[in-house]
């Protein structure tokens, strides 16, 4: 598939910062505001699928890791979110190797590109699946929903900051202290008298 | 007192009668969420056999049920479906929380798990374990007997 690499790094400049991989494992890095067009180019020239969309939370990468590991973060300078568009060539012929191919992009602070929910339909609930776990909005869609949780919900609980054990208004229990966990002898029936 | 004494015939306390008939005459509800559901379905087939207890007959509508079996782990969206259940239950009604998850929230330490029913709607028997043996479950379902036997008709829910 080099004609894509060419189509893409030379169509559209700057706007593709970098193309790798081979095969199934061919990915493009772009800028967001131009993730749109590279998107809409690539589902006219046969990517008629979009396999997945979504977002990795870097803000804490490569901290609390084992002694002898490390990793460099690879976010630029005022970058959190990177989000992944996987596309496929729904084809017999090619969609299962060649017609595959992720398009990636670090996007400032929570301000995701534009959407393309008029490209694949199923970009709809992705997109807001993704506001609703990250936190990152689409530029044209202001009053985005959320997909999974509810609207009393406070917070995107796929962020790095969110408190693992953070306890809901609309639920509770209203403090934050840990529920009593039992062990060993203590789990037998109890009846409240 | 004559007529009382006579064979065949057995008096009791009003209150002691009724807490009987009840305790042996569990209509249960089975909500079921998770995993627990296997072991729940085990404790109410033949080989450990819950109708033992009069608690054999699960009822699918909550208006027809006594005891709310409350089975697996509950998320934040289910919660007003229980809640819901529980209030179209008629009084009298007890509650039960099968295994950890609903007893504490079990190790779903997250955002999306109620940390408990107890959060949401009273609860009368705990039964943890992840998920209980039936024997555990067969023995809390004795403590709920006591229980319902102790409250004759005092119960006030």
């Amino acid at each position: 598939m080099s004609g894509l690499r060419d189509a893409l790094t030379k169509g559209f400049g700057d706007a593709v910062l970098s193309f790798e991989g081979e095969g199934r494992d061919q990915a493009a890095l772009v800028k967001p505001e131009a993730a749109r067009d590279v998107l809409r180019a690539l589902k006219d020239s046969g990517f008629n699928m979009l396999v997945d969309l979504t977002a990795v939370d870097f803000s804490r990468y490569g901290q609390d890791l084992p002694p002898g590991v490390t990793a460099t973060n690879p976010a630029p300078e005022g970058s959190r979110f990177r989000l992944t568009y996987r596309l496929m060539k729904l084809g017999a012929t090619e969609g299962l190797v060649l017609g595959r191919l992720a398009v990636h992009c670090w996007i400032v602070d929570d301000r995701g590109p534009a959407s393309v929910k008029d490209l694949w339909p199923n970009a709809d609930w992705l997109e807001r699946e993704i506001w609703d776990m990250f936190g990152v909005k689409f530029s044209d869609r202001p009053g985005i929903k959320r997909l999974l949780l509810y609207e009393e919900f406070v917070g995107h609980p796929l962020r790095k900051d969110y408190p693992i054990n953070k306890r809901q208004p609309l639920i509770g229990p209203k403090d934050e202290r840990p529920r009593e966990r039992l062990t060993g002898a203590d789990l037998r029936p109890r009846i409240v008298p | 007192m004559e007529e009382l004494t006579t064979p065949g015939v057995l008096t009791s306390q009003l209150d002691a009668a009724v807490g009987w008939a009840r305790k042996y005459s569990i209509f249960q509800y089975p909500f079921v969420t998770a995993c627990c559901g296997m072991e729940y379905m085990a404790t109410a087939s033949s080989h450990y056999d819950m109708d033992r207890f009069g608690a054999g007959f699960p009822r699918f509508s909550p208006r027809q049920a006594d005891v709310l079996f409350v089975v697996g782990t509950i998320s934040h969206k289910m919660a007003p479906v229980l809640k819901r259940i529980y209030d179209q239950m008629t009084s009298p009604k007890w509650v039960v929380a099968f295994g950890v998850c609903t007893c504490t929230g079990g190790f779903y330490d997250d955002y999306s798990t109620v940390q408990g029913i107890d959060t949401i709607i009273p609860v009368d028997l705990y039964i943890p374990g992840c998920p209980p043996r039936p024997e555990a479950v067969l023995q809390g379902l004795m403590m709920l007997q006591e229980k319902i036997q102790k409250q004759g008709r005092t119960v006030a829910k």
